[in-house]
């Protein structure tokens, strides 16, 4: 479903950040980008959407390389969470509704309203709606920001540390909601992580990055402690739990 | 009180405080346009002559049968106030989008220098260009002849200015009072060039520029209503289809470019159609200061930042903004007018010291 084929980013001087990078996340699949501070993750989702341009490589999604899209069309493809969101001086629905944008013509119609208001409930927001969103902790605006991506409709998501402000119940709970929309509609998700548990109980597959390399990429069964041992610079290990792998530093 | 069919559709919505609330600033909008209304009517009757109003109705609608207020009013008074209607608009407007494309809530066309800059270059094309006439006489101590290269000129010096305040807020994360201070600044340069063509001119000149140089809706006739209202009504129409968008960039740059806003275009354009409207209106009636920075905080204090209302509703509070400020000033000293800029920057100066100090603008 998506196909990322030798990416290859530089910022300014020349130095190459994402080095001819290349994989494809299936339908109905979660691939989680792990790394250390500084891999690359952040700058690979955004090349991705092409909000950075790629130096070379092509993002085929469905088929169709994004790159050579209006930037209208991409927002149709792939929904994106940034890391860092602002809250603006608008309601929550409203900040949702922005979502609907790459669709919407010259002013929002019902379809647009109901599409926003199931989200709504179906992330638990369904009673802070009118609430401003400069009120909310950081949790909510996250969710807020998850929200949005969702009534977006894409294809794929790329979510950058969709769980950092969150505590553990609205991790799970986020997770969760983002993995039953993927299976149930046949989507797929990019989710860079820094919580290698929740990263292993949710991801399908897993890609390690370092320095702008791909260290590792398959199924979290193929991932093994030495990898992340070295790609960390921590000493872990890997035990299974109740069927869930859990990665303990030692 | 809530229309029948608007409670019914609020019934049967699985959203209907959202309803309310966009009846709320919707209600908002028509109380706008009810201010604007009255102050526009109060604005043809009430000056050293006062007309009463079933006599504007009747001028209005071309049933006037007192020819001596029919001139007042085709002459003098009807220009006038649609004057302050478009130009405190279009101020407001521009001043509502330079705040949403800079991110930044001190953003209008004078705290940008972005005026003081429309006024060197409308100056320079009346001097050097040929475009206009000077006399000493009070009333139209500037005729502009060639309203294109005036606008031209001030549209040029716009830009300038604009450019410079985008590459500031584009290469440097400066606060909104830096910026603030960039502007500053850049009015203290453009001024300077303005005193220094004073410098040069002769005692009529002088006296022509300095008076030109108070901002005044009074020297506004027919031919520059019409252009002031094809800039600021197509400007409008441009900031309203893109009220997505700067709804959008509200939430942040990449989250913007995430939902498909080609978020550096939308800020360009906005400043060179706001600099555009901000460049006619100055070159007609010079700097009036403070109605493009306050209009917009005055309606995101009642409907916050969402710019499918912040346009029309800065718009319709410029506009009354201005035309109650020009009844004002025709009123304070009367038969004297005081130009409307003196008013405006009276009651704009604190307002503006107050917004630093208010929480919103951290």
């Amino acid at each position: 479903m998506l196909d990322v084929k030798n990416i290859s980013v530089s910022y300014r001087k020349g130095e190459l950040i994402l080095k001819n990078l290349s994989f494809s996340v299936g339908k109905g699949n979660i691939l989680v980008l792990l790394g250390p501070n500084g891999a690359g993750k952040t700058t690979l989702l955004r090349s991705i959407n092409a909000i950075l341009k790629p130096q070379k490589g092509v993002v085929e999604v469905e088929n169709s390389n994004v790159l050579q899209m209006p930037a209208s069309q991409i927002a149709k493809k792939l929904g994106y969470v940034a890391q860092r969101n602002t809250a603006g001086n608008m309601s929550l629905f409203d900040a949702v509704l922005l979502g609907r944008k790459p669709h919407v013509g010259l002013r929002a119609t019902a379809n647009d309203f109901a599409r926003v208001s199931n989200t709504l409930q179906q992330l638990g927001l369904g009673d802070m709606t009118m609430r401003n969103i400069n009120q909310l902790s950081g949790g909510e605006l996250q969710k807020v920001c998850i929200a949005r991506a969702f009534v977006q409709e894409p294809r794929i998501f790329l979510l950058d540390e969709p769980t950092s402000n969150l505590d553990l119940k609205n991790q799970m709970d986020i997770l969760h909601t983002i993995r039953r929309i993927v299976k149930e509609n046949s989507l797929a998700a990019v989710i860079t992580m820094h919580n290698l548990n929740l990263a292993f109980r949710f991801a399908d597959d897993i890609l390690l990055l370092n320095k702008g390399h791909i260290v590792a990429q398959g199924s979290i069964e193929s991932i093994t402690p030495q990898i992340l041992s070295e790609v960390y610079g921590v000493q872990v290990e890997m035990i299974r739990h109740k069927g869930h792998l859990a990665i303990i530093p030692v | 009180m809530m229309h029948r069919g608007n409670r019914q559709k609020c019934r049967n919505t699985p959203f209907p405080e959202y309803v309310k609330y966009i009846h709320r600033k919707r209600l908002f909008l028509v109380s706008l346009i009810v201010i604007c209304l009255i102050s526009f009517f109060a604005s043809i009757s009430l000056g050293a002559v006062t007309i009463p109003f079933n006599s504007v109705l009747r001028s209005l609608f071309g049933f006037g049968d007192m020819p001596q207020f029919q001139n007042i009013i085709t002459n003098i008074r009807l220009p006038n106030a649609l004057a302050a209607l478009i130009a405190g608009g279009g101020l407001a407007i521009s001043g509502a989008v330079m705040q949403s494309v800079l991110r930044n809530p001190l953003g209008s066309p004078f705290t940008l220098g972005i005026s003081q800059a429309g006024a060197f270059g409308a100056a320079v094309a009346i001097m050097f260009m040929g475009a206009g006439v000077m006399q000493s006489t009070q009333v139209g101590a500037v005729t502009v002849l060639n309203p294109l290269i005036t606008i031209g000129f001030a549209f040029l010096m716009c830009m300038v200015s604009a450019i410079i305040i985008i590459l500031i807020a584009r290469f440097h994360s400066t606060g909104p009072e830096v910026m603030v201070l960039c502007g500053v600044a850049l009015g203290s340069v453009f001024s300077a060039g303005t005193m220094f063509l004073q410098y040069f001119a002769d005692d009529v000149q002088l006296a022509a520029i300095v008076f030109w140089s108070f901002g005044d809706v009074g020297r506004a006739g027919w031919p520059e209503v019409i252009i002031m209202a094809v800039a600021v009504v197509s400007g409008t129409l441009f900031f309203i289809l893109n009220r997505w968008n700067y709804n959008a960039i509200e939430t942040g740059d990449e989250t913007a470019r995430g939902l498909g806003v080609r978020v550096d275009l939308v800020r360009i354009l906005g400043m060179i159609v706001a600099s555009l409207i901000t460049a006619t209106i100055v070159s007609f009636l010079g700097i009036i200061a403070f109605v493009g920075l306050i209009s917009p905080h005055m309606v995101r204090r009642f409907i916050g930042d969402d710019y499918r209302f912040v346009i029309p509703a800065s718009f319709l509070c410029g506009s009354a903004l201005l035309m109650v400020s020009d009844i004002a000033a025709r009123l304070m000293l009367k038969p004297h007018v005081l130009p409307v800029a003196v008013l405006t920057s009276f009651i704009g100066g604190p307002l503006f010291i107050y917004l630093l100090l208010s929480k919103r603008v951290k």
